[in-house]
């Protein structure tokens, strides 16, 4: 207690230098809660608009699915087994059909996923329900990245090309009904919804399905023949992979940033050493030992640590609710950055990111502050009380 | 009063390196202090006085000889055991004051306490009480840049005392005083001297603080060239 005392005392009547070194770190604490929050909020956003717009509760996919080889799709379809009837009956599971196809918007030819599925399921956020409209074409619809690539818009009309199951062309024009605006790239790019019944009929491919959505209340799955169940936690291991990559990118800023704040504390460490030995020696003379004496600067310097959470707490707070509140606005390039964001990130700050924040740079102060001290352990204290370095 | 060896160098020596040469800084000193004394190291610049009072307060340790201090061998003393004995039972008064800028002159005196492990109120107690003693009372919440160099000194021996030691070591307390601040720490340090029974021993060539000696050694070339008892003549008394 006493040494916390004579720390706290010190630090304080060291006046504009310790202020100084506590902005600097205080500025290391908001920026790498802010940082690790927007990642955070980053990766929950992906990993929601995912799940509400593809995932749901898991898929089944048909044994021959692969969705990283388009040439696999001409036999990844079949009629989903008895064991998934009930639930797809039931509205717990929707299924969709995936065929290659192609589609000449403005006369240009580009190659597309024709995805089938139900305009009355609720499972996913797709707005399906827009397929329902009786049109003489087939109604279709598409994402905003589609729309933008092909120049396509609500009430325009396209004609696709297909294979059916048995080989054969055949084609169709088809009426976009809506454009969504989706964040999801995976149910956008490169590819047109349009309803099951249709494709299957155009297709030849009666009751049959690429995969199968699951509801996210589904929580025990059914093992169904010759599909393969994928978990959530499979379906989203490559995003989650890419938010790390993306994290431990970002993470190089503020470990620069706490090297800076860092090498301000072992800055002011050694300079103090330095000129206060005359200190060290009268502190020696009264009977402190050179341990104590470690110690009182060790804590002195960690202390900054400890003034610089309030400092970040007094304007930290405020700046990171509000910024927590209005989100970030996300440039439009940012749609290339490889995964669904939304138009705005979200920062999210758990107790842990801020609990383990103010504990790393604790740590690192503290251990900062440490190391210029081991020089006080060869220290004479006659030779401090002259002001001499040993 | 003075009865008992409070402090015994026998055959004191004390060798620094300097480059190839060496220098020898204390050259078989053997002196007895007892309780209550108060005494002086006199002599010219590098004749062994602070090196003395050095290794007397354990912050220095001899290369051959032996200093006894309140029953410790200083040669065997660790850091650690050092710093006990500077804490329990030695004061420190300096020249240049040293007070530790950042405190006011309560906290200066204060931070000798610290380690003794008393209460709040205990040392409280004391700190006034020791700076009743040096008069300066009413400058407690003062900042050593805001007193003269008579009153920081004044802080510092309020500081050497606050503990009560039994030994207090002043090197030249008064090189940085004029002739009335010096008096008037001299007084305070015999009335200390007087009323607590400490030891003072100072190390100084200082013609005030010598007329205030009742014993004086004097030291040349590291040896002891003389050690008598004087009769202290204080401020407005004739030699």
């Amino acid at each position: 207690m006493t040494l916390f005392k004579l720390a706290f005392r010190n630090l304080i009547g060291a006046g504009l230098r310790t202020w100084l070194n506590v902005v600097v770190l205080s500025f290391s604490f908001v920026v790498i809660i802010w940082m690790q929050g927007v990642l955070k909020g980053m990766n929950n956003q992906a990993v929601t608009s995912l799940v509400d717009a593809e995932y749901a509760g898991g898929q089944y996919w048909h044994k021959s699915y692969d969705p990283y080889d388009p040439l696999s799709l001409q036999d990844a379809h079949g009629r989903p087994p008895e064991e998934l009837t009930d639930m797809i009956e039931k509205g717990r599971a929707t299924p969709v059909l995936i065929i290659q196809g192609t589609a000449y918007p403005e006369g240009r030819m580009t190659t597309l996923l024709i995805k089938g599925i139900d305009p009355d399921q609720k499972i996913i956020s797709l707005p399906s329900y827009f397929l329902k409209e009786e049109t003489e074409e087939l109604p279709a619809v598409i994402g905003n990245r589609m729309s933008e690539s092909t120049g396509l818009k609500a009430g325009d009309t396209v004609t696709l090309r297909w294979r059916d199951a048995n080989g054969t062309f055949d084609a169709r024009d088809a009426l976009i009904v809506q454009v969504m605006r989706t964040t999801v790239q995976s149910i956008d790019q490169g590819q047109i919804w349009i309803p099951l019944e249709k494709l299957r009929e155009l297709s030849n491919m009666k009751e049959e399905a690429t995969l199968l959505v699951v509801d996210k209340n589904i929580l025990d799955p059914p093992k169904a023949s010759g599909w393969e169940f994928k978990s959530l936690d499979f379906l989203i291991k490559d995003i989650t992979q890419l938010v790390k990559t993306k994290t431990s990118g970002s993470s190089i800023f503020y470990v620069i940033l706490l090297l800076l704040a860092m090498l301000a504390i072992f800055d002011t460490q050694i300079l103090s050493i330095f000129r206060r030995k005359k200190e060290i020696g009268t502190l020696m003379a009264m009977g402190f030992t050179r341990a104590k004496v470690i110690r009182l600067f060790t804590i002195e310097g960690a202390m900054h640590a400890v003034l610089a959470a309030l400092v970040a707490a007094l304007y930290g707070i405020p700046f990171l609710t509000w910024f927590a509140k209005t989100g970030w606005p996300l440039p439009e390039s940012m749609d290339s950055y490889g995964f669904a964001i939304g138009e705005k990130i979200f920062p999210v700050y758990s107790a842990g990111l801020v609990v383990g924040t103010t504990l790393l740079i604790l740590v690192v102060t503290t251990l900062v502050s440490f190391l210029p001290t081991r020089k006080i352990a060869k220290l004479k204290p006659t030779d401090a009380l002259r002001g001499k370095t040993s | 009063m003075q009865n008992s060896a409070l402090i015994k160098t026998q055959d004191l020596v004390k060798i620094y390196p300097v480059g190839w040469k060496e220098l020898v800084a204390l050259d078989h000193v053997s002196l007895e202090f007892k309780t209550g004394e108060f005494a002086g190291l006199v002599g010219p610049s590098g004749s062994g006085k602070t090196t003395l009072l050095n290794i007397v307060g354990s912050l220095d340790t001899p290369t051959k000889g032996d200093a006894v201090v309140m029953g410790e061998k200083i040669s065997s003393l660790s850091h650690k055991q050092a710093a006990a004995l500077r804490k329990k039972h030695i004061g420190f008064i300096f020249q240049t004051f040293n007070l530790l800028p950042v405190y006011n002159v309560y906290e200066n005196v204060e931070v000798s306490l610290l380690l003794l492990g008393l209460t709040h109120e205990e040392r409280k107690k004391k700190v006034m009480q020791a700076l009743d003693w040096v008069r300066l009372a009413d400058r407690a919440k003062s900042r050593p840049a805001q007193l003269s160099g008579g009153q920081c000194q004044r802080v510092a021996i309020a500081r050497a005392v606050v503990k009560e030691p039994a030994i207090i070591l002043a090197d030249e307390p008064t090189a940085n005083l004029d002739a009335e601040n010096s008096y008037n720490i001299l007084e305070t340090m015999v009335k200390l001297n007087e009323e607590l029974d400490t030891t003072f021993i100072f190390a100084t060539h200082d013609e005030k603080v010598i007329r205030y000696l009742r014993r004086k050694i004097t030291l040349f070339d590291g040896r002891v060239a003389k050690d008598e008892q004087v009769i202290p003549h204080r401020k407005g008394e004739n030699p």
